[in-house]
């Protein structure tokens, strides 16, 4: 046996082993962690021929069961030990933590954040599942179709499965995908470049609880590939860039997940009393090491915006790169130091335009960009805008970097466009009724929430049962 | 596998005897073509004094500039002995603007008719028919084809694809269209297939892979596959082996050009780990595997390196042409005695992305 794990390709269940073969690797000493069998679009085209088998062999358990079975690969995400690879290997949770913290960056504290968000995800489907379909009895989705509220139910699957090209910057986005299996669908991945580890150790979870192996495709492969999966399965979920999810805005069958623009606003009648809201703006701009797309990265005021800027600042410039084991550790290593060279140089390109400063700088004591024990880090950057207009004023980057824009109350939410997230720190009710029927924020929070907090029963972005089944009118003579 | 070193000297003792009588041939006013005649005035050296083996012919000859079959007129390629012989022009390139032109008689037919010997009935039943699903026109290709079902006995139904039309589409990310097109050149190949008893088939791999897509090729009929034209790296030609034609079918890989002709390759092994070699079709055409940045030296065995082609017929000469290629340098293998180029790929192909669509 190799003292390398091989990842071998999923194809519904059968492990394959392929000639191309990419390298995860130690992002601090370039140490090879796994080698992961990629395979080109034509092998995914052939096995999802054959995806009828796949939905089948999960036909044949009730949603019931299925949850139950979540539940324990749940606990074993968690906890347990899993195959890891098709060499013999096995990865323990702790291993788990270690790995994924050497390759992708994150701090040991934010990938247990994370198993612990995906284990909540996977113990309480039930819950997710009864707020995703609006109480509906499960049982229906057994025999297809039911009667519960007084009234015949029947339902179809909109597709054979779920496709799934997922990005390598944070785990719990495995969470999007899980209650598929519940819901009876299987899945067909292709993991991040640099994070094949949670979906492979889910689908290995999910196994060892007793799911049919058949259900899980698992395909590292090129861009050619990824669009197979996103044409072919029904239904898909793709995040990226605009650039990338422009291309399937208009595609019903694929679910779209970008760029969040999270953003906290503070209304007229809060705004003086802005410093109680300090910890939580600035707790929604860094957790989890800034990465998510719920993570806030603008902040807009009626006034005192470059007070609150330097607030922040202070807060959050001192933050500065830890071991990775360490439990007060706050930001995240970059995987692929490009990523960091880019986002470093477009923050600095973004500030040669007047009207914008980096109020971080001062409190930071050096550069952005930093290198530590080999990983290279960002540092918290916090940017005043004196406008909306200003380049960096909506942008987001994948560290902890928030824009304080001023704007008048009265022009926000014509300022703001599309927002993953909002918490409005505002109790005037007439701006609380504006912002509710403001079509552009898909998660609304009202006083202050962090835009962090996510209810598992409430998808703040697509619901997952819609998506995969749809209701039809139905009579039945006999 | 291996072969004997005698084999290889004789191999190498039978080159240089080509060379030989080949630079007498194109330097000879009485029997070369005006390109080379004129050349050699400027050369600074007399060829068929100075180039007796191939050998001296690295040591003599720079890069030929493919340039000149864009530039020149095809009849300066003539042999003075092929003069008044109407001739084939074959075409390279011309994705934009003038195509490289080369010019022959006879030369296609003795590479396919050496090449059928390479490839066994059971795949490729004398009588049956072929298909080429492929980039025709004006090829070298499409008439090397239809010679090689002929001299096997058979006929060849034909469905064009137009290369140039698809690298520009592609170029230009016009993706939807390059995908019309191919289906459109996939929907006659199948038609073809399902109305047609045809048992050997001429290819590129991506139309293949498209093509068994839509029709099982074992239950259709076809027994052998002949493929060439791009890049198949070991587990692509994997898939082609196990999951495309799924064991069933004779599957031959080929490297060739229409300034060399056709290499074929030496039956797959469990070794090779689905590494295709091909072996040029020597002494007619040379195959180097030479260091990128000192071309006269060749790189090691099982080292990366560019391929530089010769080719030594009456019909044309063409000494250390670099192709737009690179290749694994591997060692001689029973049949052949000399030099193999395996994996096979655009040069740069790691550093950059190539446009090869379909083609």
């Amino acid at each position: 046996m190799s003292n390398i794990p091989h990842i071998p390709v999923m194809r519904l269940g059968r492990a394959y082993e392929s000639l191309d073969q990419l390298e995860v690797k130690n992002h601090r000493s370039g140490e090879v962690m796994a080698k992961v069998s990629t395979v080109n679009a034509g092998i995914i085209r052939k096995d999802l021929r054959k995806i009828d088998t796949a939905r089948a062999a999960l036909k044949q358990l009730t949603v019931a069961k299925l949850i139950e079975l979540s539940a324990k690969a749940g606990e074993l995400f968690l906890n347990g030990t899993v195959p890891l690879g098709d060499q013999g290997h096995t990865q323990s949770a702790q291993q788990y933590i270690e790995t994924l913290s050497l390759t992708s960056g994150l701090p040991h504290v934010m990938v247990k954040r994370n198993m612990t968000k995906i284990h909540y995800a996977l113990t309480h489907m039930k819950t997710v599942l009864n707020g995703l379909s609006r109480g509906l009895d499960l049982a229906i989705l057994d025999s297809g179709m039911g009667e519960q509220f007084g009234t015949k139910l029947a339902f179809f699957p909109t597709g054979k499965a779920l496709g799934l090209v997922m990005p390598s910057n944070s785990p719990a986005v495995n969470s999007l995908w899980l209650p598929a299996i519940a819901l009876k669908t299987p899945v067909v991945i292709k993991p991040g470049r640099e994070e094949p580890w949670t979906p492979y150790r889910l689908i290995q979870s999910f196994i060892a609880a007793g799911v049919p192996a058949e259900a899980f495709g698992f395909y590292p492969t090129d861009h050619e590939g990824a669009g197979e999966i996103l044409r072919t399965c029904g239904r898909a979920l793709i995040f990226g860039d605009k650039s990338t999810t422009d291309q399937y805005a208009n595609n019903p069958a694929v679910q779209v997940h970008g760029p969040g623009w999270s953003k906290i606003i503070i209304g007229n009648d809060c705004i003086e009393e802005w410093r109680n809201y300090i910890d939580v703006i600035a707790g929604s701009i860094s957790d989890n090491g800034g990465r998510s797309c719920i993570n806030a990265s603008a902040i807009v005021v009626p006034k005192y915006g470059a007070e609150i800027a330097d607030a922040l600042a202070l807060k959050l410039g001192p933050i500065a790169p830890t071991a990775p084991d360490d439990e007060a550790a706050r930001l995240s290593g970059f995987a692929n130091p490009k990523m960091a060279d880019f986002i470093d140089g477009s923050i600095e390109e973004g500030l040669k335009t007047p009207g914008a400063t980096d109020v971080t700088a001062k409190y930071r004591g050096g550069p952005r960009k930093v290198e530590f024990e080999g990983g290279i880090y960002l540092r918290p950057t916090i940017v005043h805008c004196e406008s909306f207009d200003h380049p960096l004023a909506n942008k987001e980057f994948l560290c902890p970097y928030a824009s304080v824009v001023e704007c008048p109350q009265d022009q926000m939410l014509e300022k703001i466009g599309y927002s993953l997230a909002v918490s409005a720190i505002t109790k005037d009710e007439a701006f609380i009724e504006q912002l509710m029927a403001f079509p552009e924020i898909e998660r609304l929070n009202i006083g202050p929430v962090s835009t962090m907090a996510i209810s598992w029963d409430q998808p703040h972005e697509g619901n997952m049962f819609e998506f995969l089944w749809q209701r039809r009118s139905i009579e039945r003579a006999w | 596998m291996s072969v004997d070193a005698s084999k290889i000297q004789a191999a190498q003792a039978e080159l240089d005897a080509r060379v030989a009588e080949m630079i007498e041939w194109h330097f000879n006013p009485q029997t070369g073509c005006p390109f080379w005649l004129n050349w050699a005035k400027g050369a600074g050296f007399d060829p068929r004094k100075e180039v007796k083996t191939f050998a001296d012919l690295i040591a003599k000859f720079p890069h030929f500039k493919d340039e000149s079959l864009r530039d020149e007129q095809p009849e300066v390629w003539v042999p003075a002995q092929f003069k008044g012989k109407p001739f084939n022009i074959f075409e390279t390139g011309g994705t934009t603007g003038m195509p490289k032109q080369r010019i022959g008689w006879n030369d296609y037919k003795v590479d396919y008719e050496e090449f059928s010997g390479k490839i066994s009935d059971d795949h490729f039943p004398r009588g049956g028919a072929w298909m080429m699903v492929g980039p025709t026109g004006p090829r070298r290709l499409r008439l090397a084809i239809e010679h090689l079902a002929n001299f096997r006995g058979s006929s060849c139904y034909f469905v064009d694809l137009d290369p140039r039309f698809v690298k520009k589409v592609i170029s230009n990310k016009q993706f939807d269209i390059a995908r019309q097109y191919m289906d459109h050149v996939v929907d006659q190949a199948v038609t073809l297939l399902k109305n047609r008893k045809i048992t050997g088939l001429f290819t590129t791999p991506k139309l293949l892979e498209a093509l068994a897509e839509k029709v099982d090729l074992h239950d259709a009929g076809v027994r052998g596959v002949f493929c060439g034209g791009t890049t198949m790296a070991p587990q692509y030609t994997r898939f082609i082996v196990e999951e495309v034609l799924e064991g069933r079918i004779g599957f031959y890989p080929t490297y060739g050009n229409t300034l060399m002709g056709l290499a074929a390759s030496v039956p797959l092994t469990k070794e090779d780990n689905f590494s295709i070699t091909y072996y040029a079709p020597q002494p007619r055409a040379i195959l180097r595997v030479v260091n990128p940045d000192k071309t006269t030296d060749l790189v090691d065995f099982d080292q990366w390196g560019r391929v530089e082609l010769t080719t030594l017929t009456k019909e044309f000469f063409m000494p250390r042409f670099l192709e737009r290629d690179e290749a694994i340098r591997r060692k001689p293998r029973a049949p052949y005695a000399w030099d193999g180029v395996a994996e096979v790929r655009p040069f740069g192909a790691m550093q950059k992305n190539i446009v090869e669509g379909v083609y």
